[in-house]
């Protein structure tokens, strides 16, 4: 029976927007990764991201499995990828009819008492439209602007409800507040625990619709689905960082600084990088690591938040764009204007004056991308410098526009130095805490209640 | 063996409760109703400031001693600070400057409150010993604004070059016996008499042997006190009203003799809570604490098994760990070398190094920097000062930022994130170099 | 020979002001073998000295609204103000490295905390704090300050490898005079008339004279004033203040233009006060030193970094002031984070009231690229001049 059990460790990293899990095996392998929004409640987010994790871990285990057996051959990614679609489309249409009950539930009794069986058809017909339109959503090339159920669900349950409501001259108020309030409710539950139905019917989907795939290959992959989902992920020890790490109802046994994790993780990235540098929502922190991916030392932004991702939140709401625009606007420039104050509070007045004072958008927003790195700079100067390879994470780091302006900066004060920057970084101080908590395992610590 | 000790330090603790914090008590309790009470007594009062403070030379005068730094860090601790500090900017001070300033200008608009709810005095005399602090000139301008009274300027010479010259000396003990005294005698109405000032400089010195040993008895291993948040209550006295008096030489007696006891039980550090589970920290403190959480900030330490061994704000009033002791022989020069050698008034190498010393000699784990928006005399120049002790003792070193009595400049949750992920890493640095050898 | 006209001037100024490689100073070192330049900060350094000792007295003030500011923020929390930042980027950036000595004179705990980190920084370079004395009695202020320029003298002596002259000193002591009462000449005729010569002019000039060895700026101001006076310019109907506060980080050129066009004449300012710090001429026969002295205790400006021991006579030499140049107003431009001036500002603030003249307050930073506020606020405070004057 012990084949049908794996070990594995759990990091989880509570950040102020997102919280990331990262689930690895004993060879230090990433076997699954989970995100979720943080919402105001840190315990749901860290189970919701670790779920995420393991259905993650799932999908790794497959592939091992059809790799092994050479089903698929050149095929194999198409089908994993088929094949996490139809799940997704699965986990979607389960809450959406959790969803769905939730609002019924919120129309009983009160104000709309009387009106209550015309807004359940209502509702009926809001969520008939919503199921249909569900396989397009997951289609293969769909773009979804976001994985997060709140923002799949939210969008077009506002453009059905309207619709609905305009037809049949219901308040559209009234169905926006229930699903307002149902909303929060089935976010804070995590998926149902039936995850192996869930998988079971994606897989006969996708089989189903899938040409080329003999009877035989098909029951082939079908027997190694199931082996697969029968091995127990076992959960040998956990390790929580970030901002919300106090929070958690663990002992400091299982809770680690977000910076110690975030320079192992980078480590584990890149073995070769002693210089890490992290800009997120509220802070930037510039990390100096040995070749163990030991810290030395660390230096984070100082009190007052000036140039953190924060800052171009504002800009983008005070140019009325979106923060993913920014980066693309800024690479248009060729002449950056030159920021001085990287100060969010004067932020708006800076750029309306140089806008009113004609200079041209692109140039302004390129040369905010420049103050921002100039102010990260500083800070890594502060930690110690740059000496070998360089690893830029967090938000920040996904914004063409700002790793050019890094690139550059790098190079005029400290020379050509590897720059590293990984498309999963916003899992690097998760992947740091998993393999904390493989070391601990290592290290003969078991988790509470589990001697 | 083992009940014994225990019973030891059960008694060691009782006594220090008992003896040193209450004599110290009763110490401020005093000072504070002898200076409500002036009124009644027709005593004078000066008001000065903490470095560089002539205290023995105000008791020849009779003259009561006020320090405005002190009672800001009283209403920091009281958490009255934070509506003070409003009050002034309210009246045009503006918020980037020193809440200290700020503090007592908005205490005064508020009815001058002393601690003991009676109304503080004004002073007859304001002694401006201008020592290692900018803010200080200008404060005494404010307060001379105010009070409309005497106002004595000390200038005393920054050591820029790491060294005190024939030149300054001579400079200050001209301005203190031709400037200071002749104008503390008018406004007193007491003569000058110079074997007074040599007693009182005699009681210092005996004073400041026993602070000293109190002071290194952190390079033991557990520490038996918190050289930093502990210290701040053991430098009082000497800080404050008392250098030169019975009072302070007793005070230090007492503390001695209890530090000298928890060294014998082996004991820690006591802190509000009790004594320190096992110490698991060594630190050296740069930079003032902040008063309006003192007792939040303290327990991050305390509650991580961290102590701090050595700290530079326990030598703002005076360095007598590197030797000097006022010497009754010498009696204005040594109130000139007095106030010239006190921590602020060091050239940024001179901290370096002796910061850099402290590390070494207290067998610390590396320097912590709470570096204070209010007071640019200690804080421009500390990342510098980080690296730098860093490179010269192969220690890490943290850096944390607050306020010394502002409220506003208090953020807890920034700051405990830091000191966990400095210990951590301490922690982390200490196992690798374990499993490296 | 044509004279040149103030706009060629004012362009030389300007490209003088704009070079943050000091080339001027550059070439000057390079023109003859062992030429030896000595940096100074604001607010007061007696220049003669280093003059006297044939070494080139070199203002720095910060790296203005041009200079990136890269390494800088690394030694400094976000609530220190501008100047020390910039000045490190300078240093390290190499754009002082033929600067052979730094003179930190006492103004405030920032740069005195400087005069330290330099000693650390560029171990190579002599590095000073200067301090002054607060007490202005001759045998007690005086002697202290006699000994710490004599100090200071020798140091320099030492540094060039020959003695500096009491004969040279008093040489020097007349190439200032002369520059003196030149600068104090051009601050008249802008009193007189004030659209005659814009602050922003005014301001360049005064810059010129940091960079430029002092002959030459004695004839740029010479030659300014003549060509200054021969052309009439247009008058508007401004409002005339003074400025205070600006005495140590330097407000961005535009900060000083926006004033006049949101119509304020400067007609008064506390800017790079060591251009005139020496409010009367320094005698030339005696002991120079103990001139030198006996001028900064007697006869030297007022401000927030010297004691004033009368307490009747605080925030009175900006009523001079304002009297003096027949000023409506002050506006109080403070940098951020500036302890001596801001700390100073509520005590000139009541001086005024009592005496009945009005001010603004407002804070910049050398970097300050929002000029919309200021503009706003100095226009508002003309406008109600002008009304209030009307009535």
């Amino acid at each position: 029976m012990s084949a049908q059990s794996m070990k594995t460790f759990v990091g989880i990293d509570l950040g102020s927007t997102t919280t990331k899990s990262v689930l690895i095996d004993e060879n230090q392998q990433v076997i699954g990764r989970g995100i979720t929004n943080s919402r105001s409640n840190y315990a749901t987010a860290a189970r919701v991201a670790g779920e995420e994790a393991r259905v993650d871990g799932r999908f790794t285990l497959f592939r091992r499995a059809l790799t092994d057996a050479g089903l698929l051959g050149d095929g194999l990614g198409d089908f994993l990828a088929g094949l996490e679609r139809s799940f997704r489309l699965e986990q979607f249409i389960e809450r959406l009819d959790d969803l769905e009950a939730t609002c019924v539930g919120q129309l009983k009794g009160g104000r709309f008492a009387a009106l209550e069986d015309r807004l359940r058809e209502a509702l009926a017909e809001t969520f008939r439209r919503l199921r249909a339109e569900a396989p397009d959503l997951f289609a293969p090339g769909a773009k979804r602007k976001s994985d997060f159920f709140r923002d799949i669900a939210g969008a077009r349950f506002y453009e059905h409800a309207e619709a609905v409501a305009r037809e049949g001259a219901f308040p559209y108020e009234v169905l926006l507040n229930a699903y307002d309030k149902a909303i929060i409710e089935v976010e804070n539950r995590p998926p149902s625990g039936a995850l192996s139905e869930q998988f079971r019917r994606a897989l006969a989907r996708v089989l189903e619709s899938t040409d080329g795939i003999g009877s035989g290959a098909a029951d082939g992959i079908r027997s190694r689905i199931e082996s697969s989902l029968e091995i127990d992920l076992e959960e040998s020890y956990l390790v929580g960082t970030g901002y919300g790490r106090v929070t958690l109802p663990f002992s400091k046994e299982h809770i680690r600084s977000e910076i110690l994790c975030h320079g192992l993780g980078a480590h584990l990235m890149y073995p070769h990088t002693r210089t890490v540098l992290d800009i997120g929502g509220q802070d930037t922190k510039g990390i100096q690591v040995d070749g163990h991916g030991i810290v030395t030392s660390f230096q984070m932004n100082d009190r007052c938040a000036a140039g953190c991702g924060r800052y171009l939140g504002y800009i983008a709401d005070e140019m009325n764009m979106g923060l993913h625009e920014l980066g693309p606007m800024a690479m248009k420039s060729d002449k950056p204007a030159r920021i001085n104050s990287t100060c969010t509070v004067f932020a708006g007045a800076e750029l309306r004056d140089r806008l009113s004072l004609g200079e041209r958008r692109e140039d302004i927003v390129a040369g905010l991308h420049r103050a921002i790195i100039l102010r990260a700079i500083s800070i890594i100067s502060r930690s110690g410098g740059v000496t070998n390879e360089f690893t830029f994470t967090g938000g920040v780091a996904k914004n063409q526009a700002a790793v050019r302006e890094l690139r550059q900066v790098v190079k005029e004060n400290y020379g050509e130095v590897a720059i590293n920057i990984n498309p999963d970084s916003i899992y690097t101080g998760a992947l740091g805490a998993a393999e904390f908590a493989r070391r601990a395992y290592e290290g003969g610590s078991r988790p509470e209640g589990r001697a | 063996m083992n009940t014994n000790v225990a019973t030891m330090k059960g008694k060691a603790a009782d006594v220090e409760k008992d003896a040193s914090m209450r004599k110290q008590k009763e110490m401020m309790a005093a000072h504070y109703d002898r200076l409500t009470a002036v009124p009644q007594t027709g005593e004078k009062v000066c008001s000065t400031f903490v470095p560089g403070n002539l205290n023995e030379l105000i008791g020849c005068f009779d003259l009561v001693n006020n320090l405005p730094e002190v009672n800001a860090i009283q209403n920091g601790l009281r958490r009255t600070s934070g509506q003070y500090v409003l009050e002034a900017e309210k009246l045009g001070h503006s918020e980037d400057v020193c809440t200290y300033v700020k503090s007592d200008i908005g205490m005064i608009a508020k009815g001058n409150i002393a601690p003991n709810g009676k109304p503080f005095p004004n002073p007859d005399v304001l002694l401006l010993s201008y020592t290692g602090c900018f803010t200080f000139m200008k404060w005494f301008e404010l307060l001379r604004e105010q009070y409309q009274c005497e106002t004595i300027m000390l200038h005393t010479p920054y050591m820029g070059d790491g060294k005190v010259t024939p030149n300054m000396i001579q400079y200050m003990v001209k301005q203190l016996r031709e400037e200071v005294i002749p104008k503390l005698e008018r406004v007193s109405g007491v003569k000058f008499d110079i074997d007074r000032l040599r007693e009182r400089l005699a009681r210092s010195a005996q004073a400041e042997e026993n602070l000293v040993h109190v002071l290194q008895s952190a390079r033991r291993r557990p520490s038996p006190i918190d050289a930093y948040f502990g210290g701040i209550y053991y430098i009082g006295p000497i800080f404050g009203a008392f250098r030169g008096t019975e009072d302070a030489i007793q005070y230090y007696r007492f503390l001695r003799e209890e530090i000298d006891a928890r060294v014998a039980a082996g004991a820690g550090p006591i802190t509000p809570e009790g004594d320190m589970g096992p110490e698991k920290y060594r630190l050296v403190v740069e930079g003032p604490p902040n008063y309006t959480n003192f007792r939040q900030f303290w327990k991050m330490f305390y509650d991580e098994g961290a102590v701090v061994v050595a700290s530079s704000y326990t030598k703002v009033g005076g360095v007598y760990d590197l030797g000097f002791r006022h010497d009754p022989q010498r009696p204005l020069e040594t109130l000139a070398e007095y106030c010239l050698g006190v921590y602020t008034n060091r050239s940024l190498p001179m901290r370096i190094e002796m910061l850099s010393n402290y590390v070494e000699e207290y067998g610390a784990d590396g320097l912590l920097i709470n570096s204070i928006k209010s007071c640019n005399s200690f804080s421009a120049g500390q990342l510098l000062m980080m690296r730098e002790v860093e490179k010269r003792t192969g220690k890490p070193a943290a850096f944390v930022e607050s306020d010394l009595v502002d409220p506003r400049y208090f953020s807890a949750a920034n700051i405990k994130n830091r000191l966990e992920s400095y210990f951590q890493m301490v922690e982390q640095r200490r196992a690798s170099a374990r499993s490296a050898a | 020979m044509t004279m040149p006209d103030t706009a060629t001037i004012v362009a030389r100024a300007s490209a003088l002001f704009e070079d943050l490689h000091f080339s001027s100073a550059r070439e000057w070192k390079s023109a003859a073998p062992g030429r030896k330049v000595i940096g100074y900060m604001p607010i007061y350094v007696p220049r003669e000295i280093i003059h006297a000792a044939g070494m080139l007295p070199l203002g720095i003030v910060g790296g203005g609204d041009q200079l990136e500011v890269i390494h800088g923020d690394a030694y400094y929390q976000s609530y220190i103000c501008r100047i020390p930042r910039s000045t490190i980027e300078l240093g390290v950036s190499g754009r002082l490295d033929f600067v052979d000595g730094m003179l930190f004179p006492s103004i405030c705990d920032v740069i005195r905390n400087l005069s330290g980190m330099w000693k650390l920084m560029f171990p190579h370079v002599y590095s000073r704090y200067f301090d002054v004395p607060q007490n202005y009695r001759d045998d007690i202020g005086g002697n202290y300050y006699a000994q710490e320029l004599a100090e200071l003298r020798d140091a320099l002596a030492e540094l060039r490898g020959a003695p500096v002259t009491d004969e040279a000193l008093r040489a020097s002591i007349v190439a200032y005079n002369d520059n003196r009462r030149l600068v104090r000449e051009l601050y008249d005729y802008r009193i007189a008339q004030p659209w005659q010569v814009p602050a922003a002019e005014v301001y360049l000039l005064m810059r010129a004279g940091l960079v430029l060895p002092v002959e030459q700026h004695s004839e740029l101001l010479r030659d300014y004033l003549a060509a200054a006076r021969a052309v009439e310019r247009p008058r508007r109907d401004n409002c005339r203040v003074v400025v205070a506060g600006v005495f140590c980080e330097q407000p961005p050129l535009n900060l000083i233009k926006s004033l006049e066009l949101a119509g304020c004449y400067v007609v008064d300012d506390d800017l790079l006060l060591v251009t005139r710090w020496l409010t009367a001429e320094v005698p030339t026969d005696g002991d120079p030193l103990q001139n030198l002295a006996l001028a900064f205790l007697h006869h030297s400006e007022s401000t927030a970094a010297k004691y004033e021991p009368n307490a009747r006579e605080k925030g009175q030499h900006l009523v001079r002031a304002v009297r003096r140049s027949k000023a409506e107003g002050v506006i109080f431009a403070s940098p951020s984070f500036c302890d001596p001036a801001l700390l100073d500002r509520p005590m000139l603030q009541h001086a005024l009231s009592e005496a009945g003249i009005p001010y603004v307050s407002f804070k910049y930073a050398e970097n300050s690229g929002q000029m919309q506020p200021i503009r706003e606020q100095a226009g508002t405070f003309a406008d109600s001049i002008k009304l209030w004057s009307g009535q």
